[in-house]
């Protein structure tokens, strides 16, 4: 390895080093120690107590269900903002990131107010016996909201980048559109959709504050993960607080990993093409 | 792009049956579930006319609330940017052990739930804490009050703009940086007149999608704060505390100046892509590289 000349090694690393052990790697330690300090038997009847169990279910369920939507959703997105020309199309594109920009809260009330049963999308919807306020559908709608653009964003560049040689040599040997998009370019986006969807579904099972307000809940049936913690807060009970966050936490993590795995697949894959 | 001859066959999808209708279905949910929420809140503040939103603005609480928005923004955004450029500069242009762990640790905030990150500052300068009895002692808060919720927002957002620059300066390389000190320019001139030039747009990107995030936090906040009304309130949770109050129009009134800041941020993100900041997408791994 060649000798490095440039300055500021000590004074760069040393900022960082700080700054992200004073921010980020502490307070994520102490809730760590804290959830440890309570014992393996009390964590363990905490985390498994029948509250948080049904908290677990619905997040997750709505997570899931909400990158699902978010998938079909995210690639016919990604595909019309690449292959087709349209009015409108450079503005559509913006308004992918206004999930990203407009704060969590603000989007939690806007939803509300449009899906409940004198909403505007509420009304039409209770005529046909569905309800989406404050029930689990509310908070997969909310989840579907602000976990959108992941999607679209990780898809949409490699969707740019795609060989069309491939597709005319697909085309050439008499493929349909339909057996091409499956066989050919499928499988070059999929690297892309997997990573599109891990980031999403984290995404989905922190998210808090566009969900509280539409969500209704109700323990056992609409109350998500975060707002048990934060309703262990309230009633002063820290160490439940610390334990069932340290679930999130640790669900962080693990989605982090994967996220991180997928992404480095994906930079291989595209790299090699 | 190659210019098509006309003996080419249109590319996968471009029949026009299939074209209007993948068109229509993606403007039409998107008009559902992006548009239609953005303009019900115009429509939700101005339910109640104009001096219900004007009293909403000008009242003591929201402005209060503004305040300390715009405050924590002013102090939480320059932090994290230059630890943005420090950590950028230190992963960029140095080989060190360790560089592929620290770039998941400085990657940690984004994929943690706010509320999480809330939680865990009060283990630290909560009085149930590891600091926060020494704190209490000095009568120094942090907790509940406006300190911590500057922390908070310093943690959900430390990662915005060291992601931006980071990707960019590792394609930049460091030629230019090393020709410039071997001709005797010192480090910080270096940085100056040639590492900024080349990443003010990426920088000026992370920094307007930080403040967007500071100024919209509401989980990690809302667990620091305390929600005392006047004092601690940013304008994220004075819009759940009038919301609650059955104050609709007023939280409509509160939420739209932070819609209208979103916007803001969408346009000026939409300026600075144009520029080429927010395109080395792929969050180039070093140790991948190496």
């Amino acid at each position: 390895m060649r000798r490095n000349v440039l300055p500021g090694l000590r004074l760069s690393l040393g900022v960082t080093l700080l700054y992200v052990s004073l921010i980020v790697v502490l307070p994520l330690a102490a809730l760590v120690f804290k959830a440890a300090s309570l014992g393996p038997a009390d964590y363990w009847q905490i985390v498994s107590s029948s509250r948080a169990l049904a908290s677990y279910r619905v997040t997750v369920l709505a997570a899931l269900a909400a990158t699902f939507f978010n998938l079909f959703l995210g690639l016919a997105l990604a595909w019309t903002l690449v292959r087709y020309r349209f009015p409108g199309r450079r503005i559509v594109d913006a308004m992918v990131d206004l999930p990203f920009a407009l704060p969590t809260a603000v989007a939690g009330i806007s939803l509300t107010a449009l899906f409940t049963t004198n909403g505007l999308f509420g009304s039409i919807l209770s005529d046909f016996g569905i309800k989406v306020a404050y029930t689990p559908l509310g908070i997969m709608i909310a989840m579907c909201f602000t976990s959108l653009p992941f999607i679209v964003r990780t898809v949409q560049p490699v969707l740019e980048d795609l060989d069309p040689s491939l597709e005319e040599a697909a085309q050439s040997l008499g493929g349909s559109d339909w057996a091409i998009f499956r066989k050919v370019i499928l499988p070059l986006l999929t690297p892309a959709l997997l990573a599109g969807v891990s980031l999403s579904f984290a995404r989905c099972l922190g998210e808090f504050g566009a969900i509280i307000f539409i969500a209704g809940n109700q323990p056992m049936s609409t109350e998500i993960t975060a707002l048990l913690i934060f309703i262990r807060l309230e009633e002063y009970d820290y160490q439940a607080a610390a334990a069932i966050a340290s679930v999130l936490l640790f669900t962080a993590f693990l989605m982090l990993g994967i996220t991180n795995w997928l992404q480095a697949r994906a930079l291989r894959y595209t790299l090699r093409t | 792009m190659r210019k098509r001859t006309g003996c080419t066959p249109p590319r996968v999808g471009d029949g026009p049956f299939f074209r209007r209708m993948l068109i229509s279905i993606v403007l039409v949910v998107g008009a559902f579930l992006i548009l239609a929420p953005l303009l019900i809140i115009g429509v939700e503040a101005f339910a109640k006319g104009w001096q219900v939103y004007r009293d909403t603005i000008l009242h003591p609480d929201t402005r209060h609330a503004i305040m300390l928005t715009v405050l924590a923004a002013l102090v939480a955004v320059p932090v994290n940017t230059a630890f943005g450029i420090a950590a950028a500069w230190a992963i960029t242009k140095f080989d060190f052990r360790g560089k592929a762990f620290l770039l998941v640790v400085i990657e940690i905030p984004f994929s943690v739930s706010p509320i999480v990150a809330g939680v865990a500052y009060l283990f630290v300068y909560g009085l149930q804490g590891i600091f926060g009895p020494t704190l209490d002692a000095h009568g120094i808060k942090i907790l509940f009050a406006i300190p911590g919720i500057i922390l908070a927002s310093m943690f959900v957002t430390a990662p915005f703009v060291a992601r931006e620059l980071i990707p960019l300066m590792q394609a930049q390389g460091r030629d230019l940086e090393e020709a410039a000190t071997s001709l005797g320019a010192s480090g910080w001139r270096t940085f100056f007149s040639v590492t900024l030039p080349n990443i003010k747009w990426a920088l000026l990107y992370g920094v307007v999608l930080c403040n967007a995030r500071v100024m919209g936090e509401f989980g990690a906040v809302s667990v620091v704060s305390g929600n005392i009304r006047g004092q601690t309130n940013t304008l994220p949770l004075h819009i759940e505390l009038l919301y609650h109050d059955y104050q609709a129009a007023g939280a409509f009134a509160s939420a739209s100046i932070l819609a209208l800041i979103a916007v803001f941020t969408i346009i000026a993100k939409l300026a600075l892509e144009r520029r080429g900041a927010g395109r080395v997408r792929p969050a180039v791994n070093p140790a991948e590289k190496a």
